[in-house]
């Protein structure tokens, strides 16, 4: 008897010594990296490296990272949303966060706004007044070239205070093809289809005055995506590719090595290909957007993170979300994938972000030339729109007509959604 | 005049085997493109596609995108996730769906050309339309495991196996087949006091060989080749098929040698499903009870 009092006793005490190594509540997150997240296999390292991190640094949480192929991600939060099957914190694209937020899928962070307020805008995820997402980085997109090509070609080399304006970059990318030099003039990225196309071609758009929805209501795209503004940029468009500047259909083959082989005077691309074409050539340049009117203009917003709104435990999530956005990852993201750090403070930790690196231009890019694309649910099809609109164009359709059809098709899609909730 | 007609054979021979010969490489071309691509660096691979170097195995030759494929993504994982699904799904499917084409031709029952009817009018039904209630469903179905009753077959092999065993092509391949058989056979071996299964196993699934070569085929092909479904059904890495594994590669800068090297994997189970199945096409051939 005494034996198995003691046994009782002893499996009692285990049991409370045990208690609190095993108290720990999973929380699982999903992140859009498997097979190594946009152009770079560090970044889901990191991020094992930042969940490490906190499951070490207290007792309460413990987070389990499911990683997704990026081009199936959407589809699988999306098909997990209508099966009741959401993680507690997901990593969402910043232009699609007000779809699942108005959808439901995702509810709004719990962390001190304070610890945001020096975050470049891009980052921060916001629809209805509430934070619903933040991101540890941003990206940028630059018109990439040589100071070689400047010279040979004659030309001026703009600033962020004084950037090219429309007949500067017309001249430019006349003065490209007229040395025979190249195969185009422009790389414009278009074998990239998909959210590339919104991201780095609608700021053209609204440089020229147009956009892909009235920003005052999202109600309506009338007058915005058919407006003389819009009109003015699908003839400029049209004209990259009717004068033999761009190609309208590029092989994937040439969008990744084509600038870095010399058969593009310019490339339109993003911040995370400019390690690549660093390695290339000693004299790359990274330019700003021309300006066409309205202002130069980049897109804004990468990926971040958020709460599923299924998650049992918001606080766990954000405690998570709060412990990543430190400057110490911030910068280690940056220096392991070319990111645009969220932060100065981080970006100073950095090489390549730090003022004088390599790399610094892009934040400069981010901050003062950086818009988002349109906050609203619609957007996942006022972008699908938008890209079937700018590839007609590029291949000869008319563009009054093309930019009238898009138009009524976002109309009608705001209106079966019911205006989307703003 | 015998010369004549032998040189005409002859140049037919030639005409034929040219023809032949000529189908055999633009059908050849594209695994000789992925293999040899699969050994080459992405800068040499991208210059190679301009010339018919392309299919050639010469350059800088090696086995790194093979090696690369392995640390990017779990391939091993993701071809045994495929074959075991595939394979699983495939004789089930033939069990499932020979039984009911069975029932359908051969036992008389109230309804059966109404059910029948139903069965293939899903022909014309893509199953896009009934995925998300069938996800509905396999969200909600329980499941009695190790760890006792649980609720959702989300994240497993079943969920990719039980809803797409029975499928209406594949039982109207072998209504169409047993139509075709004597019917003497199946009245002989009623008269004779067999069991309906005894029929099935013993006297028609016999004589089926080249429709179940037929069926495994073409249910092989789809199984392989699900995108979709597993896609909305498993969140789990450890579930994966070939297929969404393939995401894993098109990243913004594509690496082709490593797609390439990980095509070329993901086809040899494919491959090999064919040789097996050739033999036993050409077996089940030369064993049937009715000849010519």
């Amino acid at each position: 008897m005494k034996t198995v009092k003691l046994l009782a006793a002893t499996a009692l005490s285990l049991t409370c010594w045990l208690a609190p190594a095993s108290a720990a509540t999973t929380l699982t997150m999903w992140y859009h990296g498997a097979g190594g997240a946009g152009a770079n296999e560090n970044e889901e390292k990191i991020l094992d490296q930042v969940i490490a991190d906190f499951n070490a640094s207290q007792t309460d949480w413990k987070v389990e990272l499911q990683s997704f192929p990026q081009s199936a991600y959407n589809d699988s939060v999306v098909a997990a949303a209508l099966a009741g099957n959401l993680p507690d914190i997901l990593d969402v694209d910043g232009p699609i966060m007000p779809n699942w937020a108005w959808a439901g899928y995702m509810q709004p962070l719990q962390i001190d706004e304070a610890k945001i307020a020096n975050f470049l805008p891009g980052t921060k995820g916001v629809w209805d007044g509430k934070l619903y997402s933040i991101g540890l980085w941003d990206a940028a997109v630059a018109l990439v070239t040589r100071k070689s090509y400047l010279e040979e070609l004659g030309l001026r080399e703009p600033t962020l205070d004084q950037p090219w304006t429309q007949d500067e970059f017309t001249a430019a990318l006349q003065a490209a093809k007229d040395s025979g030099k190249f195969k185009y003039a422009i790389d414009l990225g278009m074998a990239w289809d998909g959210e590339w196309y919104p991201y780095a071609f609608s700021p053209f758009l609204q440089s020229f005055g147009g956009d892909l929805v009235d920003r005052e209501t999202y109600q309506t795209a009338e007058g915005v995506l058919n407006g003389d503004g819009a009109v003015a940029f699908g003839t400029w468009w049209q004209s990259l590719f009717t004068e033999g500047y761009a190609q309208s259909t590029q092989d994937p083959a040439a969008r990744d090595a084509g600038f870095n082989s010399g058969d593009y005077a310019f490339s339109w691309n993003g911040n995370w290909a400019a390690p690549k074409m660093l390695e290339t050539y000693d004299d790359v340049v990274f330019l700003p957007a021309p300006d066409f009117g309205s202002g130069p203009k980049i897109g804004a917003a990468s990926w971040q993170f958020g709460i599923s709104a299924r998650s049992q435990h918001p606080d766990g999530a954000s405690a998570f979300i709060e412990f990543a956005i430190q400057d110490k990852y911030l910068a280690e993201f940056a220096n392991g994938t070319g990111l645009i750090p969220a932060t100065t403070t981080a970006a100073a930790l950095t090489e390549a972000y730090q003022p004088g690196g390599k790399l610094a231009v892009f934040y400069e890019l981010s901050e003062r030339q950086g818009v988002l694309r349109p906050v609203s649910p619609g957007y996942i099809v006022q972008s699908k729109v938008f890209e079937k609109a700018v590839n007609d164009i590029a291949k000869g359709a008319a563009v009054e007509d093309t930019l009238d059809a898009a138009v009524d098709e976002i109309e009608a899609d705001i209106e079966k959604n019911g205006g989307y909730g703003h | 005049m015998a010369m004549i007609s032998g040189e005409n054979h002859g140049l037919r021979l030639a005409v034929r085997y040219a023809v032949l010969g000529l189908i055999a490489v633009i059908f050849i071309f594209p695994l000789v493109f992925m293999v040899v691509s699969s050994l080459k660096p992405d800068q040499q691979l991208l210059l190679d596609t301009k010339s018919l170097r392309a299919f050639l195995p010469v350059g800088d030759i090696s086995l790194d995108n093979y090696v690369a494929a392995f640390q990017r993504a779990p391939v091993g994982l993701f071809i045994f996730n495929s074959v075991l699904v595939t394979g699983a799904t495939v004789l089930l499917s033939l069990l499932v769906c020979s039984l009911a084409g069975f029932a359908f031709v051969f036992i008389n029952w109230t309804g059966r050309e109404l059910v029948l009817g139903i069965i293939l009018a899903t022909l014309i039904v893509p199953f896009e339309t009934i995925a998300i209630p069938l996800l509905l469903l396999m969200s909600k179905l329980p499941w009695l495991g190790l760890d006792g009753l649980t609720w959702g077959w989300l994240n497993s092999y079943r969920v990719q196996i039980v809803p797409l065993v029975a499928d209406g092509l594949t039982i109207f391949l072998f209504v169409q087949y047993f139509k075709d058989l004597p019917g003497e056979l199946i009245e002989a071996a009623r008269v004779e006091g067999a069991t309906w299964w005894q029929i099935y196993r013993r006297v028609v699934m016999p004589l089926s060989g080249p429709i179940l070569a037929t069926a495994a085929i073409l249910k092989f092909l789809i199984m392989y080749n699900q995108y979709l479904w597993p896609l909305m059904v498993v969140q789990d890495e450890s579930y994966r098929p070939v297929m969404v594994g393939l995401q894993y590669f098109f990243q913004l800068n594509r690496a082709w040698g490593e797609i390439m090297a990980y095509l070329s994997l993901i086809t040899v189970p494919v491959l090999g499903f064919y040789l097996v199945l050739q033999r036993a096409f050409i077996a089940s051939i030369a064993s049937t009870g009715v000849k010519g």
